[in-house]
């Protein structure tokens, strides 16, 4: 589904600020597997998603959907192939859109954007519909801005954005990392249903060793740019905090992990 | 002063008035292009300066050479649309800050104006052409019609195109570019539209103003940003007032233009007062500063350090008054 062949990527190069931040990373995600990824400040986990979404261009190396070459392309170009909630709740959103408007846009990822008006009543009524059944709440509010929105209902409203054109594979880059504890959790338990109910690619960025342990079928640790470990399967259900917290340790040369990591457990 | 007060017309003032108002449906156009690239894209484009006057120059050479007063027009609007496309191109392919690149093409249009009259300025042949917008006073009821008119369907036009799924991506490029590439919109494609658009119809506002005035000057866009700006914000405050939380997309482009009239109309009246004409870039730029700093000196009033002190003394009070109440 997606491949990550021996990427590399240097920010600043030649300057005092240079900073190796991918060197040759490899990921191959089959389909619907559903991987968390984490690991300290500046081990890359970030930097590797927006690889993937084509924020800029790599150094060198491969990304391949479904066997289709997308490194060449650029952000908008890609866009069809993924879905992304971000960490910031305004980011994924326009904020000064309505839901409905909002959802329309998404709706039209990766089709070229006509004369044909913005969002029809027809889609207007299947937004409804289809808001209900997540019970947020929102499918009253369809022609609200969405700037009105709580960060839990934005996020919530990106995550169905970002898969409502169902993406070869979903990108959550630490998209519960802004939200408070129990937001965070409602916006978890919706990315796992919907991760679920439509059998998605996902690759998942988070500080929460908990929830990196307690979500999907697969976890990758980075460090220094590079993956550090990789568990799947039985053994990645069987995995505990403090296995993961050794294994931390193990794989920074016994510093220890990181306050915010530590705090997360 | 009171030979002042005397000397003042009030008869002098009505006949303007029809004037404030044309010219106000006029430059109600090209505020409308500046609402597209300043609010709608939040792309403070100076070019408009540059493609006003190209609008207006194209049409009067063009008219010279025996070309229709409508088809003209036309003319001037594919040449603002050319000109929006040039500082699009500046800014997305070649990587250069919005303001330096709407200023880099507003200042090679000085140029490109003088080359297209051959002179500073150049007069519409009255004779020859009957032209449909005129200031002539015979015709000025025909020519506030047809500029209404042309109003409206403008008006129309922009409020169907943002609601188009296209409208709709260049509102989203607006509003938060990084969600809109992640949706798969070409930022980039979307920017260079808006501001042709945007120029597009300035130029046209331009052509319309020259064949009023009867004359295309090189300088007659110096300044218009702000004039833009200056009816796009009155505008908007005038609708806050009037219509408040009722306020819907078509109200906010109709108020731009009801902003263009009011800052003519004040144009005129501060003229009619004898206030001297050379004066009047100040005083536009004056107000445009005021009309900017209310929103924000409002939510300071509401919401700052040095108002701590005051809005702490009022709970005070006010608790005060209660338990004094209570006893």
């Amino acid at each position: 589904m997606l491949e990550i062949r021996n990427i590399y990527k240097t920010f600043n190069p030649g300057t005092i600020n240079e900073k190796k931040a991918l060197c040759g990373v490899n990921i191959t995600l089959n389909d619907g597997d559903f991987c968390t990824v984490i690991g300290g400040n500046g081990a890359g986990k970030s930097t590797m998603m927006n690889a993937v979404a084509g924020v800029w261009p790599l150094d060198s190396g491969v990304i391949l959907v479904d066997g289709t070459d997308v490194s060449g392309l650029s952000e908008y170009q890609r866009a069809p192939f993924f879905g992304r909630v971000f960490q910031d709740p305004r980011t994924g959103t326009a904020g000064d859109m309505q839901i409905d408007e909002n959802m329309a846009l998404a709706a039209r990822r990766g089709q070229r954007r006509t004369l044909r008006w913005g969002v029809t009543k027809k889609e207007r009524d299947e937004y409804r519909e289809y808001l209900k059944t997540l019970d947020l709440g929102l499918e009253d509010r369809l022609t609200e801005k969405v700037g009105l929105l709580s960060g839990g209902q934005r996020q919530a409203l990106t995550l169905i954005m970002a898969t409502m054109k169902k993406p070869k594979v979903l990108l959550l880059d630490e998209h519960t990392a802004a939200l408070d504890p129990k937001t965070a959790s409602k916006v978890l338990a919706a990315t796992d249903k919907i991760v679920e109910e439509n059998h998605l690619t996902t690759l998942m960025v988070t500080h929460n060793m908990r929830d990196a342990i307690h979500h999907g079928n697969r976890l990758i640790m980075m460090n220094d740019g590079n993956v550090a470990f990789d568990i799947s399967g039985e053994a990645k259900k069987k995995l505990t905090v403090e296995d993961l917290l050794h294994k931390f340790e193990e794989v920074t040369g016994g510093t220890f992990a990181n306050d915010r990591m530590l705090l997360s457990k | 002063m009171a030979a002042y007060f005397s000397s003042l017309n009030p008869v002098a003032l009505w006949n303007a008035a029809p004037g404030g108002v044309a010219q106000g449906l006029i430059w109600g156009i090209m505020a409308l292009g500046v609402y597209i690239t300043f609010r709608v894209l939040n792309f403070a484009d100076m070019t408009v300066d540059g493609s006003f006057s190209l609008g207006g120059a194209v049409a009067v050479m063009l008219m010279l050479k025996g070309v229709s007063p409508h088809v003209v027009l036309f003319v001037s609007f594919g040449a603002g649309l050319l000109s929006g496309c040039i500082t699009g191109i500046l800014h997305t392919k070649l990587g250069i800050p919005d303001i330096l690149a709407g200023i880099l093409t507003q200042i090679s249009l000085y140029s490109i104006n003088l080359n297209l009259m051959g002179k500073a300025n150049q007069a519409v042949p009255v004779n020859s052409v009957r032209v449909f917008f005129t200031s002539n006073v015979r015709y000025l009821g025909q020519t506030l019609t047809l500029t209404l008119v042309v109003d409206v369907i403008i008006v129309a036009i922009i409020y169907w195109f943002l609601g188009t799924e296209l409208g709709s991506s260049i509102r989203a490029t607006g509003i938060n570019p990084n969600m809109s590439r992640a949706q798969g919109i070409d930022t980039n494609k979307m920017k260079i539209i808006a501001l042709m658009l945007g120029n597009g119809l300035v130029a046209l506002s331009g052509g319309i103003l020259s064949e009023y005035q009867g004359f295309a000057d090189v300088k007659m866009g110096q300044g218009s940003i702000v004039i833009g700006l200056a009816a796009v914000i009155i505008g908007e405050v005038l609708a806050e007032a009037l219509v408040g939380k009722r306020l819907n997309f078509i109200m906010r482009l109709s108020f731009t233009i009801v902003g263009a009239i009011t800052y003519y109309m004040v144009y005129v009246f501060v003229l009619w007062l004898k206030f001297p004409a050379d004066d009047m870039k100040l005083l536009t730029a004056i107000v445009v500063a005021a009309f900017l700093a209310v929103p924000y000196l409002k939510e300071k009033r509401t919401n700052s350090f040095s108002g701590l002190t005051r809005r702490n003394a009022k709970l005070e009070a006010a608790s005060a008054q209660v338990d004094k109440e209570d006893a």
